[in-house]
């Protein structure tokens, strides 16, 4: 079989010119699951790309993308395939007044005809080179894991009227989670594993660059080490990369060049979404920790 | 940088020395806890295949992807690795420049550091001959510019000077560090560098001055990394892989003692803490919304049944009326315990939406409630922060009287304790000797739901000295040992 990626490099580099910015370990697994032909659950804080990952590696190797939205109650009907039982109806009804067997007529309701396919089953039996993204898998119960795992080692799905149908190709699997609960051993262990955490002060800087047209490079430089700072203090919920994408957009469109205590404390709601958040993060700031303390009251909480 | 000993073609049929190596890393693992299973294993030799021996890092996290599946295991993962792999391309390949670092020569790393080695070799022309003082000063350099491979280079010299490691000396390499660190007195280096960089640049606004500050401080965290590394190395190479991999084993942070844990292990926990009682609640939750169905409930059945024309073909139940119990927290707040408390607080208070109401009274010998620290708080571990200092609990001398503070609690608080209510008490029952007034136990039990107590010391440490959990326990309903944050996260979700 022939292989999506040479090298390691060659995955982050490709990656790169779809404006997605991987470190080592990314680019090493996404490398990993092309030459061993297995799924990578990806695990993160919310906003880190985990998405966008499934994503970008679908644009960079011409695949088509095939989203699995997980959620409380998804079941076999949505996730794999579903009968048509309506147009299976009108079948039988058309049937009634030709001569026709019974055995014919029940090899033929049961066919690719009548059957609806849905994202599992689609990657399944796709033809093109598709990658598919089974997005926050967390969210369904443990018992609907289960549907997943026949896909997951053997790329195959048995229909009890059909058979089993098996891939034609061997898709990229992505799975997201947010670690909302731990997933089950089954599925972990037929996966490789991929943690995605905030960036580094580096790449965050790079990922600023790339993603808002025209900034200065002292102005991400700027963000980025704002951001880093602000990850350190506890919070509720520290900033993720796509609000600190946000916030770098918001300082552009403010024509701001430099960021001042005064301009992040205004826009500081753009970064952090409690309020609790908002006024810690915005008195640790103007903390210089130094020891020695200015005149503080400079910002206003 | 080949880091790894075996020659690239060796590895296309995994077996011989990588095999060995592999099995003994793997082994290490499942011993510091991380459950790997036979198929990752599996999985892991044949990732290594695929990918090019000399990139170290690749390999890291090849082995990682199919090995570690859990981020809390990360660490155990990372030190692991660190045994295993680093030292290894030192000893064989660059055999040479260990001998040279062993005997003090820093030529290996000379030439990747030109600006500051300059002055060295011109005072002296080797490592051994520089003085205390111009190795600091060159540290303050490189923190300054941040120069990666000087900082690499000055944190070996550091270590071979001052850590006074000896072979064979049977020392953890805690203790190492300590004494490399404190002759590096970081803190002072670190105002050192603020304050020029203030002199430079007086028109600092305190944000500016606040991210300089952090960039240092991310700095010194390096530097302190290259230290530790350098000091594993030289362990490793002293004792051998097996042996170091055993001592530096540290426990999950789901498994660590909290009697026991290290200033180090509790940051970990309390990180941990966050996702633990996020993942806590949700499941409840969860289970709460999943839960058995209620008993029929024949009003909606009958208004359905009219869709069906007045067949009652769906059956409609009631949602069943979770019970949410009062909960009292009593905890034993005194040194040994302090941090079991916390804890215990933490995540009863994180999920106190599965209660009708939570209460909370901390105790050394004279007892306080605590509930109004909780009230209307966004942040618990402020909370958490402010019993610590806040609450008046001390009576006569500051020494756990189990005794005194229940009865106390009995005389103040008992009249509120009713059959909704379900009391914890937290404490490791060491009542130094003085009476224990079981009896308020005895009583409280009578009149609430439940009593239970959760004691943070390994079981057969009970009633050996002072500690009396037997005779409390006898009017309990249940003692509990609540060592780490499993034990303790088990406990939290069945109470609901």
């Amino acid at each position: 079989m022939a292989y999506r990626f040479d090298t390691v490099d060659d995955v982050r580099t490709r990656l790169k010119g779809a404006d997605y910015l991987a470190d080592e370990g990314i680019a090493g697994v996404v490398y990993l699951a092309d030459r061993l032909g297995k799924p990578i659950i990806v695990e993160g804080p919310a906003g880190t790309g985990k998405t966008q990952l499934a994503k970008s590696v679908a644009e960079i190797t011409g695949a088509r993308l095939i989203r699995l939205q997980c959620y409380e109650g998804l079941d076999e009907s949505k996730a794999l395939y579903e009968w048509n039982y309506k147009k299976q109806l009108l079948r039988i009804q058309a049937e009634r007044n030709s001569d026709s067997t019974w055995e014919e007529l029940e090899t033929d309701i049961f066919s690719d005809e009548f059957l609806l396919t849905r994202p599992l089953l689609e990657a399944i039996m796709a033809e093109d080179p598709v990658v598919l993204l089974i997005d926050e898998v967390d969210r369904v119960e443990v018992e609907t894991e289960a549907l997943l795992l026949e896909i997951l080692s053997d790329y195959q799905v048995s229909i009890p009227e059909l058979g089993t149908v098996e891939a034609k190709q061997i898709p990229l699997v992505f799975l997201t989670s947010n670690n909302t609960r731990e997933l089950s051993e089954a599925l972990k262990r037929r996966c490789l594993f991929l943690h995605i955490d905030y960036p580094d002060l580096e790449r965050e800087k790079e990922i600023v660059l790339t993603k808002v047209p025209d900034i200065t490079e002292s102005l991400a430089d700027q963000v980025a080490r704002i951001v880093r700072s602000i990850r350190q203090i506890e919070l509720k919920k520290s900033p993720s990369v796509s609000e600190t994408l946000d916030w770098a957009r918001t300082l552009m469109l403010l024509g701001v060049e430099s960021v001042t205590e005064a301009d992040a404390a205004d826009t500081i709601n753009v970064l952090l979404k409690y309020q609790s958040d908002i006024a810690k993060a915005v008195k640790e700031l103007a903390d210089d920790k130094g020891g020695q303390r200015r005149a503080l009251g400079k910002i206003a909480p | 940088m080949s880091d790894i000993e075996v020659p690239a073609g060796e590895l296309k049929i995994v077996g011989g020395p990588m095999l060995e190596l592999l099995n003994g890393f793997i082994r290490e693992l499942r011993e510091a806890g991380l459950p790997v299973s036979l198929t990752e294993n599996l999985d892991a030799m044949q990732a290594v295949k695929h990918i090019p021996l000399e990139d170290r890092e690749a390999f890291k996290y090849a082995l990682a992807a199919t090995l570690v599946k859990n981020n809390t295991h990360w660490r155990a993962f990372e030190t692991v690795f660190e045994v295993y792999f680093s030292l290894r391309g030192r000893e064989y390949k660059l055999g040479d420049e260990l001998d040279d670092l062993l005997a003090g020569d820093e030529d290996g790393d000379g030439q990747e550091a030109p600006e500051g080695m300059d002055g060295m070799r011109g005072s002296g022309g080797g490592g051994e001959a520089m003085t205390p003082e111009e190795l600091a000063e060159m540290l303050y350099k490189a923190l300054q510019n941040g120069d990666e491979a000087l900082m690499r280079a000055l944190a070996r010299q550091a270590v071979k000077r001052y850590a006074g490691m000896e072979p064979g000396r049977p020392v953890g390499g805690t203790y190492y560090l300590y004494r490399t660190l404190r002759n590096l007195d970081l803190d002072a280096v670190l105002d050192k560098l603020m304050q020029q960089r203030k002199a430079e640049a007086p028109d600092l606004s305190t944000l500016e001055e606040r991210l300089e500050h952090d960039e240092y401080e991310h700095r010194i965290e390096q530097l302190k990394k290259e230290v530790e590394a350098e000091i594993r190395r030289r362990l490793v190479a002293d004792r051998g892989v097996e042996a170091m991999a055993k001592t530096l084993r540290k426990p999950l942070p789901e498994d660590v003692d909290f009697m026991h844990a290290s200033r180090e292990e509790m940051v970990s926990l309390r990180k941990a803490i966050y996702p633990l009682t996020r993942k806590l609640a949700v499941r409840l939750a969860r289970k709460r919304r999943h839960g058995r169905k209620g008993p029929l409930d024949f009003r909606s059945t009958v208004r359905h049944s009219l869709s069906y024309g007045g067949v009652p073909a769906e059956p409609k139940f009631r949602y069943p009326r979770p019970s949410k119990p009062e909960i009292f927290v009593i905890a034993d707040i005194s040194g040994s315990v302090a941090a079991f408390a916390r804890f215990t607080l933490h995540l009863v208070y994180a999920i106190s939406n599965q209660f009708s109401k939570v209460r909370a009274f901390v105790f050394i010998d004279g007892l306080d409630e605590v509930t109004r620290f909780f009230e209307g708080v966004d942040d618990i571990a402020d909370a958490v922060h402010r019993v610590n200092t806040e609450a008046d609990v001390v009576w006569v001398d500051g020494h756990s009287d189990y005794g005194h503070a229940l009865e106390v609690f009995w005389q103040r608080h008992g009249r509120e304790v009713s059959t909704k209510t379900t009391v914890l008490i937290l404490g490791d029952a060491r009542n130094n000797y003085h009476a224990s007034q079981s009896w308020v136990v005895k009583e409280i039990q009578k009149k609430a739901r439940h009593v239970f107590w959760l004691n943070p010391e390994p079981r057969s440490y009970w009633d050996t000295g002072d500690s009396i959990v037997g005779e409390y326990g006898a009017h309990c309903d249940g003692t509990f040992e609540c060592r780490n944050l499993r034990q303790l996260e088990k406990f939290v979700e069945n109470l609901t």
